[in-house]
C-alpha cells in the first residue's frame, strides 16, 4: 500500500508535466511513427508478405513496437535527465524518504503513460486501414505495455548513466536508433543470415515485435512467441534491478 | 536519546583523485543553531550532500538523530529538512505544484498537506506566485519556494546551503526570521554562509572547515578570544595587515612600535578576523 502511495507520489509530477503539455507531446508523438508507416507501408509497397497477410498490416504492428521504444525511453531519459543534470530536482526527490523501488517504478509511469498514448493512437489509425487483418486483443494491449515499460526502464537507465545530455545523445544514435530500424520492425528477422539473427535476439526491440505483431495477427502468425514474452520480461527485471542499484550507488 | 542530533566521525569523500572531505569530524548539538564557514571550495556543500545522502562517501560515520546513514537512510530522511545551494525546483511545474509533490514524498495527508503549503506560503508572502511557473519568479523568490519545500514536513534537522546569498536585505531579514522562529521551536538548523556576520548575529556555534577539514569548532565569542580579543589593522606596503592581542595594552604597545605605516585602527575581534587568521585567505578567494 505504501509502495503504491510512493509510485503515485514519484509519478504525480510528471503526469502534471504531462497534462501541461499534452498537445504538444501528442503531436510529437504520433508524427515520426505516422512517417514511418507512409513511407514504409505505402511508399514501398510490396504487395504480400511470406506470412500471407499484405505489408501494411505486417508493418503496422513493427511501428507499434518501435514507437513503444522511441516514445517511452525518450520521455523517461529527457526528463529524468534534465531533472538530474539541469533542474536538480531530482536530487530533493533522492532526499525524501521514498523506497528505491518506488522511485524506479515511479519514474517509468511517464514513459509508460506517453508509449501507450502513442501506440494507441498508432493503432487506432492502423486497425481503421486493416481492419480485416488487424486484430485488438488483450494480448495484444499485456504485449505494449510490457514493452513500454521495458524500455521506459532502459531510458531510466541511460539517463542515470549518462554524465551530459551529450553523451545521452550518443547512446540513442549508438543502441536506440540501430534497435529502430533493424529489430523486426519493417522487415522479419528470419529473413537474416543466422549470425544476424542471432545479434538481434540480444535486442529486447526484437522480441517485443515478434510479441506485438504475433498478437496483432493471430491468423498470420498462430503461434504465439511466448518465449519472447519471458525473455522481453527478463529484460524487464534486469533493467530494474540495472536502475535500482545505479541509485543506490550513487558517487555525485 | 542523544545530546548530539549530528554524530560526524572521520568522513572522506573524493571525488576521483580529489579529496574534498579529509577525515571530517563534526557534533552538532540537539536544537542548536549551527553556523558552517568556510573558503569556496572548502568541501560544505560537499558535506552536506553527503548527509543528505545525495551522495555516497568513502569511509567515516554518518549519525543523524541516532540514526546510522549507511544503516537506515530512510529513518534519516524523515528527520531532516535540505536547502541545497542550487535551486532546485522542477521548472515544468508551478510552485504549487512543487510543494505538493514534496509533501508527497513525504506522504503527508492531503488535508494536512494543503494547510501547511497555506501557512508557508503566507508566512512568505508566496500566496499571489503559488499557480504560476517556476521561471516566471527572481531568483530569490524561487529560493523562498525551495525554502517552504524543505519544511513542509517539519523536520528535527534542517539545512540551509547558503540560504542567504542572492536574496534582498528585506527577504534575508524574513529568512533570519525564520531560522530564529525555527531554533526557538527546537528544530536544529544547521546553516552554510558566507556572511559571516550573519554566523555570528545568529549562530549558538560555528564550525570552520578548510580543506576538507575542521580547523575551529566553538562559540564565535570563545573563537574570537582564542585569536585573541583585540585586532591591529594597519596599512603596511600598500597592503592591509591583520595582528591580534589578548588585552588593549599588548596592542597599544605593538601600535606604538610601528614606523612607516598608515591607517591604523585597533578594534575587537571578530569572526570575520578569526575566519582569515584560520584559513589563511579572504573569504572566497581561495581555490
Ligand atoms: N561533482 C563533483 N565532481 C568533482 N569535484 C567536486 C564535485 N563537487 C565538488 N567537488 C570538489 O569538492 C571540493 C569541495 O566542494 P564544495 O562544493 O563542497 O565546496 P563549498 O565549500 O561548498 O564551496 P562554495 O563556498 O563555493 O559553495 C571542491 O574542490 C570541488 O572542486
Ligand atoms: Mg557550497
Amino acid at each position: 500500500m505504501t509502495f503504491l502511495k510512493e509510485v503515485y507520489a514519484v509519478a504525480w509530477g510528471d503526469m502534471r508535466f504531462l497534462r501541461h503539455n499534452f498537445l504538444s507531446i501528442l503531436i510529437m508523438s504520433i508524427m515520426s511513427p505516422i512517417l514511418y508507416l507512409v513511407a514504409f507501408g505505402y511508399g514501398l509497397r510490396s504487395g504480400s508478405t511470406d506470412i500471407g497477410v499484405s505489408y501494411v498490416a505486417f508493418v503496422i504492428p513493427g511501428i507499434v513496437a518501435l514507437s513503444s521504444l522511441s516514445s517511452a525511453f525518450s520521455s523517461t531519459s529527457t526528463r529524468m535527465n534534465v531533472q538530474r543534470l539541469y533542474y536538480k530536482s531530482f536530487d530533493e526527490m533522492m532526499m525524501c524518504p521514498l523506497s528505491l523501488s518506488a522511485i524506479v517504478v515511479g519514474k517509468c509511469m511517464l514513459g509508460l503513460v506517453r508509449g501507450l498514448v502513442s501506440c494507441g493512437l498508432l493503432y487506432a489509425i492502423g486497425l481503421c486501414l486493416q481492419p480485416e487483418e488487424l486484430v485488438l486483443s488483450p494480448l495484444f494491449v499485456l504485449c505494449v505495455v510490457c514493452s513500454c515499460m521495458v524500455f521506459s526502464l532502459l531510458g531510466m537507465s541511460a539517463a542515470l548513466l549518462a554524465k551530459s545530455h551529450q553523451s545521452m545523445g550518443t547512446f540513442s544514435s549508438l543502441i536506440i536508433l540501430p534497435m529502430t530500424f533493424l529489430c523486426g520492425t519493417f522487415f522479419s528477422v528470419s529473413s537474416l543470415n543466422p549470425i544476424f539473427q542471432a545479434i538481434l535476439y540480444c535486442l529486447p526491440l526484437t522480441h517485443a515485435s515478434e510479441c506485438i505483431r504475433a498478437a496483432a495477427l493471430p491468423g498470420a502468425i498462430p503461434e504465439f512467441p511466448w518465449i519472447s514474452l519471458v525473455v522481453l520480461l527478463a529484460f524487464g527485471v534486469a533493467f530494474f534491478i540495472l536502475n535500482h542499484h545505479l541509485l543506490k550507488t550513487r558517487k555525485v | 536519546m542523544d545530546d548530539d542530533i549530528i554524530i560526524i566521525t572521520d568522513l572522506v569523500k573524493k571525488f576521483g583523485d580529489k579529496t574534498a572531505l579529509d577525515g571530517l569530524d563534526l557534533r552538532v548539538h540537539r536544537g542548536e543553531l549551527f553556523g558552517f564557514l568556510g573558503p569556496n571550495g572548502a568541501g560544505k556543500t560537499t558535506t552536506v550532500r553527503c548527509i543528505a545522502t545525495l551522495t555516497n562517501y568513502d569511509s567515516g560515520t554518518i549519525i543523524v538523530d541516532g540514526v546510522d546513514l549507511k544503516k537506515n537512510q530512510t529513518a534519516a530522511k524523515n528527520r531532516m529538512g535540505v536547502i541545497q545551494q542550487q535551486i532546485s525546483l522542477d521548472k515544468d511545474l508551478t510552485i504549487r505544484e512543487n510543494m505538493i509533490s514534496h509533501a508527497m514524498y513525504h506522504l503527508i495527508p492531503k488535508k494536512e498537506r494543503d494547510e501547511r503549503i497555506k501557512e508557508l506560503s503566507d508566512y512568505f508572502d508566496l500566496g499571489e506566485y503559488l499557480d504560476k511557473p517556476v521561471d516566471s519568479l527572481s531568483g530569490g523568490w524561487k529560493k523562498r519556494a525551495a525554502i517552504v519545500c524543505a519544511m513542509l514536513h517539519e523536520p528535527a534537522v534542517l539545512f540551509l546551503d547558503e540560504p542567504t546569498s542572492g536574496l534582498d536585505i528585506n527577504a534575508r531579514r524574513l529568512l533570519w526570521d525564520v531560522v530564529k522562529s525555527l531554533h526557538a521551536k527546537g528544530t536544529t538548523v544547521f546553516l552554510t554562509t558566507h556572511y559571516i556576520e550573519e554566523a555570528e548575529a545568529l549562530c549558538d556555534r560555528v564550525g570552520i572547515i578548510n580543506k576538507g577539514k575542521i580547523i575551529a569548532l566553538d562559540e564565535p565569542k570563545k573563537l574570537c578570544e582564542n585569536v585573541g580579543n583585540v585586532a591591529v589593522e594597519y596599512m603596511d606596503e600598500g597592503k592591509t595587515r591583520y595582528r591580534y592581542f589578548k588585552t588593549d595594552e599588548e596592542a597599544k604597545e605593538f601600535v606604538s612600535n610601528l614606523n612607516n605605516v598608515s591607517n591604523v585602527t585597533i578594534r575587537a575581534t571578530n569572526l570575520e578576523d578569526v575566519f582569515v587568521e584560520m584559513t589563511g585567505s579572504s573569504v572566497g578567494s581561495q581555490k
